[in-house]
């Protein structure tokens, strides 16, 4: 076990940890410009990224911290938390003696309204990636960014990529313009099972449905609790349309979207499904047995039940073998592995937690 | 023997609207002419195609006079029979779901509601003692919903005031403080039942294909409006407010207060005035009611669940009749610890609904 761990038991056995949740930034908009044509960043320049909320520059609701990052995670000489590589190592992967970490890019791209610029920008993130950080240190993945809204363009960015083994898994957004079921993203689940990588579905995003069936909340405690809905909405998308049905070998690992909910989530889905299976005959089994076969859970942020060890019985419902340890660095609510879980753990389900699991999932070449 | 369920109060039994003819004797001569003149039925709600499994269970579907299937709940021996005497209920409360909650128009949609409202009193109170009933109010203009309030506030036999989970915009919105202040004022708590106005998408990420995910995503608009009500310190403003949630599935909720109780720890400086763990606040003004429990049948289970959800006046026994929810009378899940029994059934919804204690001496 690694040294972090071993403080808080005695270990029998010595793993490192894979954090599946780490999120870099650019220094600045021209980090991204050797990766974009000119006729791109005179775009930008002149409409900014057109994406789905009132603000020219910004999201609809204003974070609680300043780029959503932890006060102490500002590197020195004042660029952005995520953005310096040798802070990076020294706040992170050296101090939690991380041994993969999966870099998970959250910037305007693939939900800006231009589906060429999406493709664009996307595919500039993805060179970045490669340019800042997975080609400088070997213990970094990067996650193909795709403009998921076009398929066709987001299959055309996994096969340039797919080659390349710094990049584990793809990523998709948890929200969209449509429920991410439905048949219109379908080839990307096809490129997805047919490569053998898996898709990391982080929250976030704005995607111009209100994030309430009924309207706009106020304040961002309530649009932040929130995505935990927009994650269940495509959990129950995906499921109910048939996604797993037809790509059996498809890996959905929800990203920072909670997981207390997944177990009553499945009860309901389960119940109703009893008495209106008729709608969706394309199902062969009750929909939680796909969520036991398909989908996977990060752990941040960590779900702190009243009684602590309720969380086991969480874990359990889900499997110790569909959940991955991820710190979400540089955010606010980062989790730190030494004290993330407010319940015990056997030496094993940590191994799982802490590594195995992802290890089995991601493609980590 | 005795029957679980004998003697119970039961918070969420629905009468069917026929359809808009039914409702012509309770309105003004100008709507009457307008729904004839121009045609205008089919009103049923989206959130509930009379014809979906949900609707009604299969052995209580009643049939239509031309022989096929009848609109759920519309038969009043039937409803009687089936939602009254075979659970032995001593009280019911009807919670109509029909046309003018949803409507866009605000007029149309007050004169539905007050045409439900009467047509309820003179079709099912006032035929069987044991009936009660919600306020339907057309949350679209608060101010007619106020005067719907006012004008039924002198009849006992209305408890509660009734609105669908998914409104024009979330229940926190000072837009709606007209009628809390209403509710407070009577004494009657506000029900939100499943259900949307559809204004908006039924998820975040837009239309679903099937009505199977419109259904199950509710839990998720029950926890929006939570979240809205106590971010926007509505309880704080209507410290005598309850809210009702109505065929919520109940199982999201731990969950559901755990996250809320991190995420306020988090970043409560953004709602200084939210001054308690989101969870106290809930405990203190939330009620539920316990059909659909959304568990499996596994008595631990259900065990577990309410020992979580940690409040024993939180739960109000329904049987959603005619809805599809549970077979043959096992109205409550097993697993129900026994000495909650008598709470769920009698005593939760005697202090939830404060007007039933003026007819229950």
């Amino acid at each position: 076990m690694s040294e972090i761990l071993d403080k808080q038991a005695e270990a029998t056995t010595r793993f490192r940890i894979v954090d599946s949740d780490i999120h870099p930034s650019l220094r600045s908009e021209k980090d991204l410009d050797p990766y974009l044509s000119a006729r791109w960043r005179k775009h930008i320049a002149e409409y900014g990224k057109l994406s789905h909320r009132p603000f020219s520059h910004r999201n609809t609701y204003p974070r609680f911290m300043p780029n959503t990052a932890r006060r102490d995670a500002w590197p020195p000489g004042g660029v952005p938390p995520g953005s310096d590589l040798e802070f990076m190592r020294a706040q992170l992967l050296d101090l939690y003696d991380i041994e993969i970490g999966i870099l998970e890019p959250l910037m305007d791209s693939n939900l800006v309204r231009n589906l060429d610029l999406s493709g664009a920008l996307c595919s500039a993130i993805n060179d970045w990636q490669l340019a800042a950080f997975t080609s400088q240190e070997s213990r970094l993945r990067a996650s193909i960014q795709i403009p998921f809204e076009d398929a066709a363009a987001s299959v055309a960015e996994i096969e340039k990529r797919v080659t390349d083994p710094a990049f584990a898994q793809i990523q998709l957004t948890a929200r969209s313009t449509e429920p991410v079921g439905r048949r219109r993203y379908w080839p990307i689940f096809e490129a997805a099972e047919h490569y053998g990588l898996p898709i990391g579905m982080h929250i976030g995003g704005e995607a111009g449905h209100a994030p309430t069936a009924s309207g706009w909340p106020s304040f961002y405690i309530e649009d932040h609790h929130g995505l935990t809905h927009s994650m269940q909405c495509q959990v129950t998308s995906m499921i109910l349309e048939g996604v797993f049905e037809r790509f059996p070998k498809l890996k959905i690992i929800c990203i920072e979207g909670g997981f207390a909910w997944a177990p009553s989530l499945a009860w309901r889905l389960d119940r109703n499904w009893k008495i209106m299976g008729g709608e969706v005959p394309h199902l062969t089994r009750p929909p939680s047995s796909y969520m036991r076969s398909n989908i996977w859970f990060s752990t941040q942020p960590m779900e702190e039940p009243e009684r602590p060890e309720d969380l086991r019985k969480i874990l359990g419902w889900i499997g110790w073998d569909r959940i991955v340890f991820a710190t979400d660095y540089p955010h606010w609510d980062f989790d730190d592995p030494r004290t993330a879980f407010p319940c015990r753990l056997s030496e094993a389900e940590k191994r799982a937690i802490f590594r195995d699991n992802a290890m089995s999932i991601y493609r980590l070449g | 023997m005795t029957r679980i369920t004998e003697g119970a109060i039961d918070c969420d039994i629905h009468p069917g609207v026929p359809g808009i003819g039914a409702l012509l004797p309770y309105m003004s001569d100008h709507w009457r002419d307008a729904f004839v003149l121009r045609g205008m039925d089919g009103f049923d709600l989206a959130s509930y195609p009379p014809g979906a499994p949900i609707a009604c269970r299969p052995d209580w579907r009643p049939k239509s006079d031309k022989g096929g299937a009848g609109k759920p709940g519309t038969d009043f021996d039937a409803f009687v029979a089936q939602g009254l005497d075979a659970f032995g209920t001593r009280l019911a409360i009807c919670n109509t779901l029909y046309g003018g909650q949803v409507a866009v128009s605000e007029t149309m949609g007050a004169a539905i509601c007050s045409a439900i409202n009467d047509w309820i009193a003179d079709r099912w109170l006032a035929r069987d003692a044991r009936l009660r009933a919600s306020i339907v109010v057309p949350a679209q203009a608060p101010h007619l919903a106020v005067e719907e309030i006012e004008r039924l506030a002198g009849d006992a036999r209305f408890v509660q005031i009734l609105m669908p989970a998914a409104g024009e915009m979330l229940y926190g919105k000072s837009y709606y403080w007209p009628i809390f202040a209403a509710a407070e004022k009577y004494n009657l708590p506000v029900g939100l039942h499943a259900g949307s106005m559809f204004r908006y998408a039924p998820t975040s990420n837009g239309w679903p294909s099937h009505y199977l995910h419109d259904y199950v995503s509710q839990s998720q608009i029950f926890e929006d409006q939570l979240l809205s009500l106590v971010s926007e310190g509505t309880f704080s403003r209507f410290p005598s407010l309850r809210i009702v949630l109505i065929e919520s599935g109940v199982s999201w909720l731990p969950g559901f207060l755990w996250r809320a109780i991190k995420t306020w720890r988090g970043v409560r400086a953004e709602v200084p005035w939210v001054e308690r763990p989101p969870a106290e606040i809930i405990r203190d003004h939330v009620r539920l009611t316990v059909q659909p429990f959304d568990t499996p049948d596994d008595p631990d289970i259900v065990a577990d669940v309410i020992e979580q959800i940690g409040g024993d006046d939180m739960l109000l026994f329904a049987t959603d009749y005619p809805h599809w929810q549970f077979a043959g009378t096992d109205a409550l899940p097993a697993g129900i610890p026994p000495a909650l029994l008598r709470k769920i059934t009698i005593d939760n919804p005697l202090a939830t609904y404060a007007r039933l204690k003026e007819t229950v001496a």
